[in-house]
C-alpha cells in the first residue's frame, strides 16, 4: 500500500481508504511534495478528534495531473512535533491552527500565534485581548494600531504597524473577531437548508462561491449527480459574483486614490450586474439561488435577453472608464511598484487565486481542477508578473471582460429545464470528500467526513483570504503607511471567510 | 478632463428619484403575505432553517427569516412574498406578519424616542459596526451611499469615528469576540444616541442563532430604536428605515 492516496475534485472515498503514516513519513512525504514543485500546492490540512487522538490530513493538490493526494496520521494532543512550516511557509496557517484547535506543540513553527480564537480553542486562557504582537525595542520606530473597527463601512480586524516615519518596517494583521462558529455549526445544524443557509453567510460577497462547494460536496457524498441546468446556473452566477465584485473593488480602489469619478461610475456599475442576480434569484447577493440537488430558480432563455441587454449597456461604459483610469498618470503613479510581492514570496507563501496569479504564479482551480461547465470553457488563467497593485486591478479590469465573454457563450445555448422532484440523498457512512472551487478571490476549499451513520462528524472550510492575509502583510513592507488602503482594497481580502 | 467630462455625460442620470416609490426589478422577496388557506403546520414550521414561523396563527417572524423564500416555494397558496422593501421599524413587534394581514410594516412615530426627531431631524451620522456581519449587509450599506440609491441626499452619512457620530447600526449577530469592541465604541458616541440594527443576523442572530460563538448580551442593555429587516437589508429599506425614523421626508 502506499503512503497516500490519490482522489479526484469532488471525489467521495472511504476514510479507511486514506492511508496513515507515521508522523516521520508524513512529514516527509507532504513537504517533499511541495518543494520545488510550484504546481504542487497545500489545499487543505488539517486535525480532528478521533478516540483519544488527533488524526490529521494532508491534502496536496497537483495543478498539472488535476490529482489530489490524501494522507493521513496519529498524533496525540500532548505531543510537541517537528513542524511542516520548518520546510515550507505555506503550511504555517495551517498548523498554527492546529495548534490553536488541538494543543499539538510545534518545536520549530517561527510564528505560533492564535489563528482565530476560536470558542473550542485548546487554551481558553488565550483570548482576543491578548494577542502577542511582534514588538521592536527602538526610540527610532513607532507603532502604529488601527482596529478592530475600521474608517469605513467593512468587516472588523487588528492591524499593527511597526513604522519607521513614514515607511511601514512590519505589519501584524490579528483576526478573529468575525468567529461565529460556522465549522461547529455544520455539526449542530442536522437540516439540509440549514446548512445551505451557513454556507451562503460564510463569506456574504462570496455567496455563490461557498454554496456551489457545499452543493459539490454534499451531492459527491449522496452519490447524486447533478444534472446539467444546474451545473450551469452554478458556472454563470460564479462568473457573475466575479464581475459584480471585481467592478465594486475596482471602484473603491478608485475611491482610495482619491479618484472620485472612477469611485462613482464604477460603484454605480455594480448595481446592474447584482440587480441581475435579483431578478433571477430575488437577491441581489445571491443568496437562495443555490442549492444541493436541485435547480432554485431555473435559467430561462427571457433570463438570457435580458442579460444581454444588461451587458450591452454595461460594456461600453465599463470600457471608457477603464480606459481613461489606466492612462491618468496620477491613478498609475499609484498603483505602480506599490505594495509588491515577488514570485518567491507568493510561491513560498503558498497564495492562490488573484494573489498568486498577480507574480506569475498560475493558480486557478477552474483550468487545473475543473468542475461544473468548466471543462467545456477550456479556461486560461490571466496572469500579471508584477506582483503590484496595477497588476492586482490590472487582473480584476480582464477578468471582468473575461468572465463576461463566457457569459455570453453560455448563454447562447440555455439548457433545458424540466421540472423534477428534487434528488435528495442521505450521505455515505465513513466516507472523506473534497471539494474545490474557483471563488472571485481564489480556491475555496470544503473537506466532509461522516460517522458510520452518515452524520457529519467533520466539516472544514478554507477560504481563499486563509492563504492571502500573509501577502497583505509582506506587501505593504517598506512602503509608505499612506498606501496601505490601496493595498489593502487590492487585494480585498475576506475577514469572515477567514474567521469562520 | 475632456475624456472625464465625456465619461460624465455619458453616464446619464443615476439617482433613483423617490426611494419610497420606486419599484425594484425582478423577484424581490420583501414583506411575506401570508393567506388563511388551511396547510399542515407542522410541515410548514419544520420547513423553515431559522424558526421564524409560528402557529396560532401563522405567522413569519421577519426579525429571523433569512427569506431564502423556500417556505413560498413549498407552500405558494399560503405564503407569498411581495417585493414591498419598505420593511423597516422601531418595534420588535412590527416584524411579525401573520396569516390574513396585509398591512405596512411601518416605523411608529408614537413610539420614537423624542430626541430623535428633534436632534437628527436633519442630519445623522452613523459609526457602522460589523460584528460577526458576513459583508453583505455591509456591501448594501455602502450601496445605500452610491450615486444612484444617495442616501446622502436626506444628511445621513457614515463617519469614521464614534466620536461623530448620532449612534451606531450594528451587522452581523455579534460574535463574543467583536463584543468589546462593540461596547468600547459604543461608550465613544456622545449622547443622545441611537442603535441601529441592520439584518438578520444583528435583529435575531439569524442562522447563527445560539451559536456558542456568540455573545449577544450588548442588547439586553440599550433599547434599540431601529430595525432593518433583510438578508442582506436592502438598499431601499435602509434609506426608508432611516428617513422614517427621523422624519426627515417631509
Amino acid at each position: 500500500m502506499e503512503n497516500f492516496t490519490t482522489i479526484l475534485n469532488n471525489q467521495t472515498i472511504p476514510v479507511a481508504d486514506i492511508p496513515e503514516v507515521n508522523y516521520a513519513t508524513f512529514l516527509e512525504m507532504n513537504t517533499g511534495f511541495i518543494l520545488s514543485s510550484p504546481e504542487r500546492h497545500c489545499v487543505n490540512y488539517f486535525g480532528y478528534p478521533v478516540k483519544n487522538q488527533i488524526k490529521l490530513i494532508c491534502c496536496i493538490a497537483d495543478d498539472n495531473t488535476h490529482n489530489i493526494h490524501v494522507s493521513s496520521c496519529l498524533v496525540n494532543s500532548v505531543d510537541t512535533l517537528d513542524s511542516f512550516t520548518a520546510r515550507h511557509y505555506c503550511f504555517e496557517k495551517f498548523e498554527r491552527e492546529i495548534h490553536e484547535n488541538f494543543g499539538i506543540g510545534y518545536k520549530d513553527h517561527p510564528w505560533l500565534k492564535p489563528v482565530r480564537y476560536s470558542k473550542n480553542r485548546f487554551d481558553q486562557s488565550k483570548t482576543i485581548a491578548n494577542y502577542p504582537f511582534y514588538s521592536i525595542d527602538s526610540d527610532e520606530l513607532h507603532e502604529v494600531a488601527v482596529g478592530p473597527i475600521h474608517a469605513g463601512v467593512i468587516e472588523p480586524g487588528h492591524f499593527r504597524f511597526i513604522c519607521n516615519g513614514e515607511q511601514i518596517l512590519h505589519l501584524e494583521i490579528q483576526l478573529g473577531y468575525q468567529h461565529r462558529g460556522i465549522e461547529q455549526q455544520f455539526l449542530d445544524k442536522k437540516n439540509l437548508l440549514q446548512r445551505s443557509t451557513l454556507a451562503e453567510s460564510i463569506a456574504g460577497d462570496t455567496v455563490v462561491g461557498h454554496t456551489t462547494t457545499f452543493s459539490h460536496i454534499w451531492e459527491s457524498l449522496c452519490g447524486i449527480q447533478p444534472t446539467r441546468d444546474i451545473e450551469f446556473s452554478r458556472t454563470l452566477a460564479l462568473e457573475m459574483e466575479r464581475m459584480a465584485n471585481h467592478t465594486g473593488d475596482l471602484s473603491a480602489v478608485c475611491a482610495d486614490i482619491a479618484y472620485q469619478l472612477g469611485n462613482s461610475v464604477l460603484g454605480r456599475l455594480r448595481t446592474p450586474l447584482i440587480n441581475f442576480m435579483q431578478e433571477w434569484g430575488g437577491n441581489r447577493l445571491s443568496k437562495g439561488l443555490i442549492r444541493p440537488g436541485r435547480n432554485q430558480f431555473p435559467f430561462t432563455p427571457e433570463l438570457a435577453k435580458r442579460l444581454k441587454e444588461v451587458f450591452k449597456a454595461y460594456e461600453p461604459d465599463f470600457v471608457e472608464m477603464n480606459k481613461q483610469l489606466f492612462q491618468l498618470p496620477s491613478a498609475l503613479s499609484r498603483f505602480e511598484r506599490t505594495g509588491v510581492v515577488s514570485y518567491d514570496d507568493v510561491l513560498s507563501i503558498g497564495t492562490v487565486g488573484m494573489a498568486a496569479r498577480m507574480s506569475g504564479l498560475s493558480r486557478d482551480i477552474r483550468s487545473s481542477h475543473p468542475y461544473s461547465l468548466y471543462p467545456e470553457i477550456a479556461h486560461e488563467p490571466i496572469l500579471k508578473h508584477h506582483g503590484d497593485v496595477y497588476s492586482r486591478v490590472q487582473i480584476r479590469r480582464q477578468e471582468v471582460m473575461q468572465s463576461m465573454q463566457y457569459i455570453r457563450e453560455l448563454i447562447e445555448n440555455v439548457p433545458e429545464y424540466v421540472e423534477k422532484e428534487p434528488v435528495v440523498g442521505s450521505p455515505k457512512p465513513n466516507s472523506f470528500a473534497l471539494s474545490l472551487v474557483e471563488g472571485w478571490r481564489g480556491e475555496i476549499c470544503h473537506c466532509a467526513i461522516t460517522d458510520n451513520s452518515g452524520e457529519l462528524i467533520l466539516y472544514k472550510i478554507k477560504d481563499p483570504s486563509f492563504h492571502n492575509w500573509l501577502a497583505l502583510a509582506l506587501a505593504v513592507r517598506n512602503n509608505e503607511i499612506s498606501d496601505f488602503p490601496i493595498c489593502n482594497k487590492s487585494f480585498s481580502l475576506s475577514y469572515s471567510g477567514h474567521d469562520l | 478632463m475632456f475624456n472625464n467630462l465625456k465619461i460624465v455625460y455619458h453616464q446619464g442620470k443615476q439617482y433613483i428619484r423617490n426611494t419610497a416609490t420606486t419599484k425594484v426589478p425582478g423577484i424581490f422577496r420583501g414583506r411575506p403575505v401570508i393567506s388563511t388557506e388551511k396547510v399542515n403546520e407542522t410541515e410548514l414550521i419544520g420547513l423553515c432553517p431559522v424558526n421564524a414561523i409560528s402557529a396560532n396563527p401563522v405567522s413569519i417572524d421577519m426579525g429571523k427569516c433569512t427569506f431564502c423564500g423556500e417556505c413560498a416555494k413549498q407552500f405558494p397558496n399560503k405564503i407569498r412574498f411581495t417585493s414591498e422593501y419598505k420593511i423597516a421599524t422601531n418595534e420588535r413587534a412590527r416584524l411579525i406578519v401573520k396569516e390574513g394581514e396585509d398591512k405596512l410594516v411601518e416605523v411608529n412615530p408614537k413610539t420614537v424616542r423624542s430626541d430623535i426627531h428633534r436632534v437628527f431631524g436633519n442630519s445623522l451620522k452613523l459609526r457602522q459596526v460589523s460584528a460577526g456581519g458576513d459583508n453583505s449587509c455591509e456591501w448594501e450599506l455602502n450601496a445605500s451611499n452610491n450615486v444612484q440609491f444617495d442616501m446622502g441626499r436626506y444628511g445621513i452619512e457614515f463617519v469614521a469615528s464614534p466620536r461623530h457620530a448620532d449612534g451606531i447600526a450594528i451587522t452581523g449577530p455579534i460574535t463574543e469576540n467583536m463584543a468589546e469592541a462593540l461596547q468600547i465604541c459604543y461608550d465613544a458616541v456622545p449622547e443622545p444616541k441611537i442603535i441601529v440594527l441592520v439584518g438578520t443576523d444583528a435583529i435575531s442572530g439569524g442562522i447563527h442563532a445560539g451559536s456558542s460563538s456568540l455573545n449577544r448580551s450588548f442588547l439586553d442593555k440599550y433599547p434599540v430604536d431601529l430595525y432593518i429587516p433583510g438578508n442582506p437589508a436592502h438598499p431601499l429599506t435602509i434609506i426608508n428605515g432611516l428617513v422614517d425614523l427621523t422624519r426627515k421626508r417631509k
